[in-house]
């Protein structure tokens, strides 16, 4: 087997005196599409925001590729990086969020552009060429000037999408990314999620869509009270819940 | 001998009084440009600095604020020479009106940078963005616009303030205007001019606000 590209080892995070992950340890193989599930407040997203340190974390430890994210150890003693080497960390995931968060100030394509100018440092011709490529993965090449304010949910993130993955993480992030679209609109998202997935890409999908988690994943992460409840492969999981929590999950989230 | 028409004496006091309008406009730029570069310093102090510079920014700013701006013009120009610091009327002017530009502004980035969603910052880190990039690309375009109508608002009130510093000797439109005025009497015919200069300098003011408000439209 060959070295995880994601390793969460005894993670743990407090929100003041609540603590919402009580000890998460996840590893993640290059190409794997894992689903991470469970009910509001279990954790899952910011357990997804730990991974590139939108979140701070007070123990356990992060590696991408065998490298420690966000913290250094010396002489026992555990500090956070400089911001400039989490910046240069954080490129090595791509996210995605459930409020799209797109600039508004920028059209679609500037949008997917700025990070490959900036991060990439790539020259403005090749960004442009790479970011058209992307939004024409995503069905939107010929939306590209609109500003954000002229797209529908969907196509807000679908750009968003593009944005991130432009950038060619080792991993995407998505963190309930149809949550905050009309029914209507889940549809197109989850397609452009398909495709990356057969692509090989690795990611990990906080979600509620359970039929979208079963069809997609390799692996289904259930997420309880902080800690891992249950994983396995979606086939198994969802017929044969082994514990009472995630049948009643499952119950409740009406899976057909 | 026939009396002058009114025309006749404003012609003949064109001099004092474009050379009042001058630095007014002198006074006003000056203030405006030095107090906004301050306050969208300042502005990030009360955005995201540390505990310590968070308080030190929010003492000024509200010190600032609650402190009426003809006191300020006196202080700095009567306070300051106590401690051997000995300004001329105008650079004590200009620096009370500086001042208290900056604790507008300071106050205006403020609020325009909170009122920005958390989102965007996230997005911005989330592709590998350090601060001062996200700064400058994401953020400060935002507050900008955000920001341009109340920042309007205190350009013209400081032009409006700069009349205050006609009590310490400043030779502003005001001043000249009164000093004409003591020559030639006809008050309310001089006063009615100076007002519409006044006008004039802050129309111009709006009018370039809504020229970049254009610019920086976002839909």
């Amino acid at each position: 087997m060959s070295a995880p590209l994601l390793e969460i080892r005894d993670l743990h995070k407090s929100f003041g005196s609540v603590e919402v992950l009580k000890g998460v340890d996840c590893t993640v193989q290059a190409g794997e599409v894992i689903s991470i599930i469970g009910s509001s407040g279990s954790g899952k997203t910011t357990m997804l925001r730990c991974v590139n340190m939108l979140e701070d974390f007070e123990g356990g430890s992060i590696r991408i590729d065998g490298e420690e994210i966000g913290y250094l150890t010396d002489g026992g003693r555990r500090r956070r990086k400089p911001e400039r080497e989490i910046a240069r960390q954080r490129a090595l995931t791509g996210m995605a969020f459930q409020q799209f968060n797109l600039f508004p100030h920028m059209t679609a394509l500037e949008n997917v552009m700025l990070g490959l100018t900036l991060v990439k440092k790539m020259p403005a011709d090749a960004a442009r060429a790479t970011a058209e490529g992307w939004l024409d993965r995503v069905g939107l090449l010929n939306r590209k000037d609109h500003r954000p304010s002229k797209l529908s949910g969907g196509q807000l993130q679908r750009v968003a999408i593009a944005r991130a993955i432009a950038m060619s993480p080792r991993l995407m992030l998505f963190d309930e990314v149809t949550s905050a679209l009309d029914p209507e609109l889940v549809a197109e998202v989850l397609q452009v999620i398909t495709d990356l997935a057969r692509d090989g890409m690795t990611m990990l999908i906080v979600t509620h869509e359970m039929r979208f988690a079963f069809d997609v994943s390799n692996r289904v992460i259930f997420m309880n009270q902080g800690r891992i409840g249950e994983e396995g492969d979606p086939k198994t999981m969802f017929a044969n819940p082994s514990t009472e929590r995630l049948a009643e999950f499952l119950k409740n989230s009406r899976f057909s | 001998m026939e009396s002058p028409t009114i025309l006749e004496l404003i012609w003949s006091a064109r001099w004092p009084i474009l050379y009042g309008l001058g630095t007014t406009v002198l006074i006003s730029a000056l203030a405006i440009a030095g107090g906004t570069v301050i306050g969208v310093g300042l502005g990030l102090v009360l955005a995201y600095g540390n505990l310590a510079w968070r308080f030190a920014g929010r003492l000024y700013t509200d010190f600032v604020r609650g402190t009426p701006v003809f006191v300020l013009v006196l202080a700095s120009y009567y306070i300051l020479t106590t401690i051997g610091l000995d300004l001329s009327p105008f650079q004590a002017g200009v620096l009370a009106l500086t001042v208290f530009c900056s604790s507008h502004v300071g106050e205006i980035t403020r609020g325009a940078l909170q009122t920005i969603p958390r989102g965007q910052t996230e997005a911005a880190k989330a592709i590998g963005l350090g601060f001062g990039q996200t700064f400058r690309y994401v953020l400060a375009p935002q507050a900008l616009r955000l920001g341009l109508p109340a920042w309007i608002n205190t350009a013209a009130e400081m032009v409006k303030a700069s009349t205050l510093l006609s009590v310490i000797g400043v030779a502003e439109l005001l001043l000249r205007t009164q000093e004409v005025i003591s020559r030639a009497f006809h008050s309310l015919e001089f006063y009615l001019l100076a007002g519409a200069l006044y006008f004039a300098i802050n129309y111009a003011i709006e009018r370039f606000g809504s020229y970049v408000e254009r610019r920086v439209a976002t839909d």
